[in-house]
């Protein structure tokens, strides 16, 4: 299990391809067979991965293309266009007005969680006080409650103090949710920094917090990175907390917008604008985690799932 | 303060006793947001779904006085109850073991660093990024009778992929397994990892075969990780909730309604009754619980020392 728990690296820089950290170099190749019997022995192969490269991908590739396709019973049903897009866009309160939902949940719970996670990893890694493990152990016990067990109290809960029918609320519930993970995480983060540095820092005259300012946030920025990506794909796609928090329509979040907006049409079901909004919603997840594949990557390598 | 720092100045006792406490309280003034968020937000709410749960507690009406143990009788009791704990448990067990099995082959394929692996591990991943409710979407349109891709073979072979219970059930199955396969990857892939080089040569010098490297050296070696996946994908599987909302709702005849729904359906679509709701949350989490702690007696007992 120790090497699971290897804590994230610090520098970014060093790591070469994504996901590099974990592969095994491959074996060097045996040169007895000629080359085309080392081909026809490969073919196995080269259908097996081919063929899984295909279902993972296809159904991607599919939604993206049959969004600006022709389909009876749409928007577009003569000829290839935005037909689809026109009938999103036009759902109900609009579907500006659901991204903007959404990216209100989402980016107040990445930056609620990572300052929390900043401060409670950096006290957790650098201090000594009473209740320290009971507070840590009681964050990762989110862990084993089930979030729908939570939801219910929380729904009479948030109605109590005034936070009913709120996005503000949605966010405080996705930010409790990912607070395991992303405490876990920064609190690897900060150990994997000598303490040395923020003594140095601290013996020039810095305080506590300007020494985590200046001198640990660039050494931690990578860890924030990552749990800053898990708090976006999290609060972004979650479906369960705005479906049980929310009441008005034109504060729903894209999700449940367009999970709604499927049996709006008549009791017809408009599946090509459905496709739309699939793409809508998981265009900005794909992006994101292709550009910061390797941030995801240390995700696993930190440990922070092993609950 | 580290203990370094104590021991280079050596301090006398009282100074120590003051600077050790406000180092404590300065750890609590960082801990705070976490504290509060952990308090507010999830101890409340856990007492308050016990308390619930013990209490006649309507959508609208609020706290009407204690009603333990009607709730859970009531909940117990629900015509639904049971179907949904045996479909639930039916596909935590058919989910778990495919997407274990799966994401070790599909780990031991791609580990190692070429070209076209790398690409394979990037597009067996992708799916991971998108959001469950997303995927289900995408599936929900992928399997309709008019719209999906195999809507013609449908209508030429007679078949649906969410017409019958057993269709809904592995049409599911099949929508998660794409949608988490790349993510317990990632974690067969840190296990694999951490076994070192070395006992895979000494292996081989010994003359194994590939079968029995996989199974004497890889498979004993890979425990904690097989203990940790299959725990993460038996809680995850038991709280299934967005693929079976979006994607079934429950049909067809109510055949997919898992526990989760269950509680969803007895809040807020039509009993309204928060009381029995909690009871039934309260029911999840003990036995998740449990199940939880048998799981890791149960692998920590066979671990070898």
């Amino acid at each position: 299990m120790s090497t699971i728990t290897r804590p994230a690296p610090a520098e970014p820089a060093s790591e070469p391809a994504p996901g590099a950290a974990l592969h095994r170099p491959a074996p060097p190749r045996r040169r007895r067979r000629s080359r085309i019997g080392v081909a026809a022995a490969r073919t196995p192969f080269w259908v097996l991965t081919g063929g899984l490269a295909i279902v993972f991908l296809y159904p991607l590739i599919w939604a993206g293309v049959s969004s600006f396709a022709p389909l009876a019973g749409t928007n577009q049903t003569d000829g290839w266009g935005f037909g689809n897009y026109i009938t999103l866009a036009n759902y109900q309160a609009g579907i500006w007005t659901y991204i903007g939902n959404s990216l209100f949940v989402s980016i107040l719970t990445v930056t609620l969680t990572l300052v929390t996670s900043l401060l409670g990893g950096y006290a957790f890694a650098r201090f000594r006080f009473p209740g320290k493990n009971i507070l840590f152990l009681a964050t990762l016990a989110i862990l084993m409650v089930p979030y729908a067990s939570l939801l219910i109290p929380m729904y009479v809960l948030l109605n109590l103090v005034g936070l009913s029918n709120s996005l503000v609320g949605v966010a405080l519930v996705l930010t409790m949710l990912q607070l395991p993970f992303s405490t876990f995480l920064m609190r690897v983060s900060f150990e994997a920094v000598p303490k040395e540095l923020d003594e140095a820092a601290m013996v020039d005259g810095c305080s506590r917090f300007s020494a985590l300012r200046r001198v640990l946030l660039p050494a931690v920025k990578p860890g924030l990175i990552t749990v800053g990506l898990f708090a976006f794909l999290a609060s972004w796609n979650d479906f369960l907390a705005p479906l049980i928090l929310i009441n008005d329509s034109d504060k729903m979040t894209l999700p449940l917008a367009i999970s709604n907006l499927r049996g709006q049409v008549q009791g017809v079901v408009d599946y090509g604008a459905t496709e739309a909004g699939v793409v809508v919603l998981a265009l900005p997840c794909i992006l994101l985690f292709l550009v910061l594949q390797r941030h995801y990557v240390r995700g696993f390598l930190s440990g922070a799932f092993k609950g | 303060m580290s203990s370094n720092a104590l021991k280079t100045r050596t301090p006398p006792v009282r100074r120590r006793m003051t600077q050790q406490r406000a180092e404590g309280w300065r750890g609590w003034l960082f801990a705070s947001p976490t504290a509060l968020i952990v308090v507010v937000l999830f101890i409340v709410p856990l007492v308050l779904v016990f308390q619930m749960s013990a209490s006649d507690w309507p959508l609208l009406g609020g706290n009407q006085g204690v009603n333990v143990p009607e709730n859970f009788v009531d909940a117990v009791n629900n015509r639904f109850f049971w179907n949904a704990v045996g479909f639930t448990l039916l596909y935590t067990v058919v989910t778990t073991v495919i997407l274990l099995v799966l994401a070790l082959g599909l780990a031991l394929l791609v580990q190692e660093s070429t070209r076209w692996k790398g690409f394979l591990r990037t597009a067996i991943l992708i799916p991971s990024a998108l959001g469950l409710a997303s995927a289900s979407l995408l599936f929900y349109v992928l399997y309709s009778p008019i719209a999906g891709p195999f809507s013609d073979l449908m209508a030429d072979w007679g078949f649906t992929f969410l017409g019958t219970p057993e269709g809904a059930l592995w049409s599911t199955v099949f929508l998660i397994v794409w949608r988490y396969a790349g993510f317990y990857m990632l974690l067969m892939m840190v296990g694999l990892q951490a076994v070192p080089e070395e006992v895979y040569e000494a292996a081989r010098i010994d003359g194994a075969s590939r079968w029995q490297t996989f199974r004497s050296v890889t498979i004993p070696l890979l425990k904690p990780t097989l203990a940790m996946t299959m725990v993460l994908c038996i809680t995850g599987s038991l709280l299934a909730f967005e693929q079976f909302y979006i994607l079934t709702k429950g049909g067809p005849d109510n055949s997919t309604i898992t526990v989760v729904q269950l509680i969803y359906s007895v809040a807020f679509q039509g009993p309204n009754n928060l009381g029995v709701a909690a009871a039934l949350s309260v029911i999840v989490l003990v036995a998740l619980v449990v199940i939880n702690i048998f799981q890791i007696r149960v692998f920590n007992d066979k671990e070898p020392t």
